[in-house]
This record gives C-alpha cells, structure tokens and sequence, in this order.
C-alpha cells in the first residue's frame, strides 16, 4: 500500500473536516463580541437573548473545532515526517506561537466566559469574550503565515538541504498571507451571517405560523406575544435582528471575498502560474475566461490538455482578471509545464529515500478536475449565499417573513452554502498546489521547494495511516451527525436554549444579571 | 553546550511538565467519573470541578508539540512518526474526551450521558496511557536508523518501558484528580479523595518512581540525582500532608514530585532527545535535531514575553474560579425543547 496516497487522503479528510468548524467559529466570535458589546452599552433586553443563543451555538461547535485541531499539530510529524525536517525550522515557529499566543488566550477565556455569566464583572465579561475571539482570529494569521509559506515561501534559504528562517518579519508579512487573512476571515463572516439569517427566518417564520406575529394590509409586520417571555416582543426583536445581522454581514463578507479573491488570483498567475492555469483549463496561452470547459474523455484517465474542450468561453476576461487589461495573454498549462521540467526536472530523484517513487515521472499539473471545479464551486456557492443574503433582506424588509414553508426552507439550507464555498476553495487552493508541498518562489528563493512524494514519512507503513484514517473518519463522522443533531436541537430551542429562565413560571427580574442571587452556578456542564 | 538549543530542550520539558501537572488532575478527574462517582450529581460536581479550565489545560500539549517541531524538527518528526500508533491511540481519546465534556450536559437521555460518560472516563485514561507511553519511550529510545526513521513495522517501538510509562501517568493523573478533587470540592468527592490518597498515595506514584529512576539508572547524573532525591520528597511531604488532612500541602507535594521527577528524566537525557536503541550514533541530540539559531532566537523572545502573560491569566482563571464545588451549587440540568 502507497503510504503517500493515504497519508494525502487523511490530511484532506481531516483538514476539510476541521475547517467546516474553523469558519463558524471564527465568523460567529466575532458576530458574538458584537452582539455582547451591543448588550452592554444599550442594555436591551433581546441582547442579551441573542448573545446566549448564539453562545450556545457557538460553543456546540466550538468544541469540535478544539477536538480535531489537536489532530492537526501532530499530524505533520506522523505523516509527513520528511516535510517536518524539511522545513520545521520555519515552518514550526507561526505553529508554535499560534498555541502560545493564540490558543491558550482563545481557551483559558472561553472557559471564563462559559462560567463567567453572573460571576465576574459584566464589564470584565465583556472583555473576556473580546479577548477570546481576538485569540482565535490571531490563532487564523499564525496558521494561514504557515499554510502561505507553502505556496509561497519567503524569508528562507536552502542550508545543507533544509529551509532554514532568515527572515521572521518576511514570513508573516508574506504578500500571499497578507492577502490569505482577509480573504478567510470575510469566509468565515460569511459562514455567521447566513447561519443568522437562516436560523433567525426560522424563527420568524415560526412566530407566523404558531399566529404570534401577523402582517398589516402594506404587508408589515405586527409583533404580538405569546403570553410567555419565550415567545414575546423581545423575542421577536431578537430574531430581527439577528436576520438583518447575518444578512447585511454575508452581503459584505461575499463582497470581502470577491474583491480578495481577485487579488489572490493575481497572486496565484504570478506564484504559482500553473495552479491558475489548470483552475482555468488553459492549456493554451491565451485572453479568455472559460466560463465552461469539458473533458471529452478521450485519453481514458485524468483529464489533461489533450482532451478539454472548451464550450464556452468570455475573450478577454481572463487577461482582465489576471493583468487588468484585455490583452496581455495568460501563460497556458502547455507553455508552463516545459518550464517547470526545465527548473525542477522530469523525473524524481534516483535516491532510495523516495522508496518506490524514485526516479519515477513528475506529473506537474495538479487534477484539473478538482481545480476547475473546486474554483467554479467556490465562487457558485459563494455567489449563492450572497444572493440569498440579499433576496432574503428584500423579502424580509418589512419586519418579518412570509407564512410560506418552501421559502423557509430554502433559508435554512442556504446556511450550506458558505461551508461549501469555504471546503471547495481551500481543496481548490491545497490540491493546486500539487505536487508540491512547499511551491517553488518563481520570483525570487528559488531553491527552497518540495515535492509532495518527498514529504511522506519513510518509516510509517500505508497500513498505520490506513488505520488511523480510518479510526478519525469513522469519529469524525459520528461526531458530525452529533453536532449537527445538538445544533438543530439547540437551533428549535430558540432563545430559552440559551436562556432557559426564559421558561421558568417564576417571572425574573431583570436586574438580576449583575448580581448572582444564590449560591448554584449559573452555568454548569 | 550549546546555549539555545539547551534552553530549547529546558523549555519543552517545562511544557511537558505544565501539561502533566495541569491536564494530570483533568485527566484523573475523567477517570473517576466513572472511577468513582456513583450518582448524578456528583459526576456533574466533578465535571464541573475541571469545566472552566480542562481546554486551557490541554493545550500545554498543543504547546509542547508545536514548540518541539518549530525547536526541534527533526525530534518533532521522528517520535511522532515512530510512535504513530500510540500517538493515534492518544489523539481518538483526546478527540472523544473534550466533546463529551461539552456534549454531555446537552443530551437528553440517562443512555446518552452514559455513553458520554464512558467517552470521557475511557478518553481519559487511553490519552493518560497513550502519552505517558510515548514520554517514557522517548526516554529510553526508539528503533531509529541513521536518517532518524523507525525501522521494523508499525509495534516495533513496544517494550517493558511504554507499558510502564503509560501506568505512570495515569497512576499520577489519578493521584493529581483525587488531590485536586479534596481541594475544589465540598462533601463526597472531598472525603474520597483525602481518603485514597490517605492510604494509596504512594502506589499511585510507584509506576512514575520506577520510570524516573530506570531513566537516572540508565544515564547516571548528579544533577538527577539530587533532583530524584528532591521529588522523592515531594512524594513524602505529599502523603503526610494527605494524612494530616492539608490539602493544599498534598496537591503541592503532588506537583513537587511531577516537576521534579520529570526534571530528573529530562536532566539524564540531555544531550540526546530522542535515543536510538540500534545505535547511540543515531541518538537525536539537542544539536543534531535543533532548528537554527535564528529560529530558536525569535523563538525565545517569543516565549519570553508570552509564556508570562499566559501563567498570568491562567492564573486569574483558577483564582476566579477558587470556590469549592458541591452538590448544592449545581442547577439543574436544562432541557431544550422546540419553542
């Protein structure tokens, strides 16, 4: 068994996996320290009702996230043994300090904000959320500085066959990192916005069909109350806002992404020419944007320049995207490859350390299935979430939604979307990147690349990581179903999930939230 | 001697050292949720005893992993390659125990809280096990060629020391979870625990003594020496400590012997990090495995200024949360149904 084919298998599967929690964690911290932060300074009520609902949510998932990041700290050395010594002496520092100074500030104050309510100063609360969600946007920069670093390695040189750090300052001002940071954290934004528009239409629309709020003749909405703090004004309030939050952030957060996008596309035609090149199906040079291409199948295998087809084809937007103008042509798969055979050779090196794979042809163009696509799906699903974000405000203006199931429940599963575009474009971006692990600097550091094949550790079999692949597929997806069962648990609960004194008969007072009243934690596992 | 590179391997064994202090008692407390606690509302006491802190803990591990790749690549990449099976072992445990801690208040059946239950007495006993035996085999040596790779199949790291270094740190983590338990608790769990280790203690720790002595025997030093002296006295002042009722003295001496013993371990390693058992000139060293000077440099300037700020509110989160726990205070369970 090829170690190498399932080691590749295992890092996708449990990297995509960690990444569906990553974003909504990420995305929902900070919607949360804007909902606390709106608690604190107005002192409405449905503030408040929000930040525990949606702190609810979050932590359901937020622990998925911490569970299967540990995988990846270790597995870099399990795995990928050679990538490890290769280029840890970079490499391993931003992996370092995202646990120094990102993780144990994201942990240790999640932990005090869980327990906190009622216990510590609303005010030293409020700063503890802040502190949390600032560690996990940081732990984001100190991963993405190491992820850039693969496709763009910068502030290295090759000392006796390893990339050792020159420069620290150019590792984590990368150009390719500068420009990875926003383009995540507007994915991940976009992941909370539609979550909140989806879950709050929900909400909205329950209130209509259980008769609680009705529409005037214009078609606006009347709030009414149920009778019971559960389902009354503030409840309303709380869900309409949450809908126009997560609709006005997914709008500027795809708009965050496309503009970002644009100029990572940019960036990839410089860097990695050939990543472009196949996500484009170009295999020619050329000015045109395929809008489709398709394989006619004729050379049995992959899909390779000798058979795509382009069906559908916009002249000129390519060079637009890549050089902003409608000429310069774009280097096409056909024109790159000789040059990469000429820089890093045709065939792996002769050396009993590639075992099996020595010696053997280099295959530099990444699976142009995977890269047209994963391209093409980022952008449709991204597309599609922006596009229900806005149709959903529009239908929404008026104060609630209309009394109809379909419209509910297309709401609901275009919360899918963003989580689509966030996994196709981060397989997009890894597998274009093949085969190498750290992409050769074009422009500059020119030695300091890898091939993928050399990565693998020589001394783990195919069957350890087929066992371990499988053990964390099978938990990842037991876990999955889990999550999502306590999320649409949580999610139907509404605000009282959060706030379960919401449903006491005993009617609060609701000054109490400064003054913990007796002696019983207000939260407990 | 090598200045960065030895304050590097200083630093990660007092990584190494935090996390088994810290996770030692969360670990422990695991274990004795099904262990020990027989009803409801003490699992929950216990549960929450570690709730607020558990996450925070583990990642001294996280630290340890990552500061030994960006430190010492070629460490990072040799023991975790070669222990691959028992560091899997670890990470499905570690995996199963920080959901169930999270997941488990929010189920709705008795089965369900059971299962819960089991994931997380279970997680923490295998992560308690699959660690110690991945320290104690990376004290006394790997089947490792010349490149650094383990050689003859996927168990050929397996001997006498993994299964003694695995009952060590669970023999600790239970010791560490009962001290730690007649500290923060009020009630049953408080009794139990000064009760165990009243008339237990030192066989708890026995597995920890044989490892760190093996380890000293092997490579003889003063230095570890003295420091297994030291930690045999935390050991003693721990278990009088235990019989006259003083808590904090016990926990103290607990940590006392961890630090001390684990100092011991890693003072008659140095210079190796990762022995070889086919051949000493293919053992890791501090200089062999380390990353450049440049690296360990920012490294440490890195540290210098976090690692403070870190023990500092971590610090303030045990403070915020010093209250003892009974019974008495824990509300009762929500239930979520649809509105």
């Amino acid at each position: 068994m090829d170690p190498l084919e399932v080691a590749r298998w295992q890092f996708g599967i449990t990297t995509v996996y960690h990444f569906l929690m990553v974003p909504l964690t990420i995305g929902l911290g900070i919607v949360l320290v804007a909902m606390q932060s709106a608690w604190h300074r107005t002192g409405k009520e449905h503030y408040l009702r929000m930040t525990k609902f949606w702190g609810k949510i979050f932590m359901i998932n937020f622990i998925m996230g911490v569970a299967t990041g540990l995988v990846q700290e270790f597995q870099f050395g399990m795995a990928w043994s050679e990538y490890s010594r290769f280029v840890g002496d970079v490499f391993g520092a931003p992996l370092a300090m995202e646990a120094l100074i990102a993780f144990f500030l994201e942990s240790v104050f999640i932990g005090i904000w869980v327990f906190g309510w009622g216990r510590v100063n609303p005010r030293i609360h409020l700063a503890v959320l802040w502190l949390a969600v600032l560690g996990s946007v940081i732990s984001a920069y100190f991963i993405l500085a190491a992820n850039a670093f693969m496709q763009h390695p910068v502030g290295i040189e090759l000392v006796d066959g390893r990339a050792e750090m020159v420069d620290f300052w150019a590792v984590m001002t990368n150009p390719t990192l500068l420009i990875h940071f926003p383009h995540t954290i507007f994915g991940a934004l976009a992941v909370a916005g539609s979550m909140l528009l989806g879950i709050a239409w929900y909400h909205l629309w329950k209130r209509r069909k259980d008769g609680i709020d009705t529409v005037d003749e214009q078609g606006y909405v009347v709030v009414g109350s149920s009778g019971s703090k559960a389902r009354d004004e503030a409840d309303y309030r709380g869900w309409r806002s949450s809908f126009r939050w997560g609709g006005w952030i997914a709008i500027v957060a795809f708009l965050g992404t496309a503009f970002t996008g644009h100029t990572q596309a940019q960036m990839m035609i410089e860097q990695q020419p050939l990543k472009m090149a196949s996500a484009e199906a170009a295999c020619h040079d050329g000015t045109g944007f395929s809008v489709l291409s398709v394989a006619s199948g004729d050379s049995g295998g992959a899909t390779t320049c000798d058979d795509v087809v382009g069906v559908f084809e916009i002249p000129g937007l390519l060079s637009f995207l890549a050089h902003n103008d409608f000429t310069t042509p774009v280097e096409g798969v056909n024109t790159l490859i000789p040059k990469y055979e000429e820089a890093f050779g045709t065939h792996l090196p002769d050396d009993p350390r590639y075992g099996e794979r020595a010696g053997a042809e280099i295959e530099y163009l990444p699976i142009m299935e995977v890269t047209y696509w994963g391209f093409r799906l980022m952008i449709t699903f991204g597309g599609i979430a922006a596009l229900a974000a806005a149709i959903g405000l529009f239908i929404g203006r008026k104060g609630t939604v209309p009394y109809d199931k379909t419209l509910m429940n297309m709401a609901w599963l275009s919360i899918l979307a963003p989580f689509a575009a966030n996994s196709t474009g981060w397989i997009f971006t890894e597998m274009g990147r093949q085969p190498f692990t750290v992409a050769p600097n074009l422009n500059g550091i020119d030695q300091v690349w890898q091939f993928t094949a050399a990565a693998v550790s020589p001394g783990v079999s195919g069957e350890e990581i087929l066992f371990s692949l499988i053990a964390l597929t099978l938990i990842y997806a037991l876990l999955l179903v889990v999550e999502i069962v306590l999320l649409v648990r949580y999610t139907r609960g509404g605000h009282p999930a959060g706030m379960p004194e919401l449903l006491a008969d005993e009617q609060h007072d609701d000054d109490d939230r400064d003054k913990p009243s007796s002696d019983v934690l207000s939260f407990a596992y | 001697m090598e200045f960065l590179p030895t304050l590097w391997f200083i630093l990660i064994a007092v990584l190494w050292i935090g996390y088994l202090v810290l996770d030692g008692f969360d670990l422990g407390v695991g274990m004795l949720l099904k262990g020990w606690a027989k009803n409801e509302s003490q699992r929950r006491v216990l549960l929450n005893t570690i709730g607020p802190v558990w996450d925070g803990n583990e990642v001294w591990l996280v630290t340890a992993a990552g500061a030994t790749f960006a430190a010492f690549p070629h460490w990072y990449a040799s023991m975790f390659a070669g222990l691959y099976i028992p560091l899997t072992i670890a990470l499905l445990a570690l995996i199963l125990r920080a959901v169930s801690i999270e997941y488990r208040g929010k189920s709705h059946s008795q089965r369900a809280r059971n299962i819960w239950d089991w994931c997380m007495a279970g997680g923490s006993f295998f992560a308690a096990f699959a660690i110690g035996a991945m320290l104690a085999l990376t004290s006394t040596g790997l089947p490792l060629d010349e490149y650094g790779d383990r050689v003859g199949g996927p168990f050929a790291w397996f001997n006498g020391w993994a299964v003694i270094g695995g009952l060590s740190v669970v023999g600790v983590s239970l010791a560490m979870g009962w001290a730690f338990l007649s500290l923060k608790t009020l009630g049953a769990p408080r009794e139990a625990g000064n009760h165990h280790l009243r008339r237990y203690l030192p066989i708890y720790l026995l597995p920890a003594a044989i490892w760190v002595i093996g380890v000293v025997l092997r490579y003889p030093k003063v230095a570890s020496g003295g420091m297994v002296v030291l930690a045999a006295a935390g050991m003693i002042i721990s278990w009088f400590a235990s019989r006259q009722r003083k808590e904090g003295l016990t926990f103290t001496g607990m940590v006392i012997f961890v630090a001390l013993g684990v100092g011991a371990i890693f003072t008659s390693m140095y210079p190796n990090v990762l022995p070889s058992t086919i051949d000493a000139a293919y053992n890791l060293t501090v200089t062999s495995s380390s990353s450049s000077d440049y690296t360990l440099t920012i490294m440490a300037i890195v540290t210098a200024i976090f690692l403070p700020i870190v023990l500092a509110y971590s610090a303030w989160s045990y403070w915020m949360f010093r209250k003892r726990l009974g019974e008495q205070h824990i509300p009762e369970s929500a239930v979520v149904t649809p509105v």
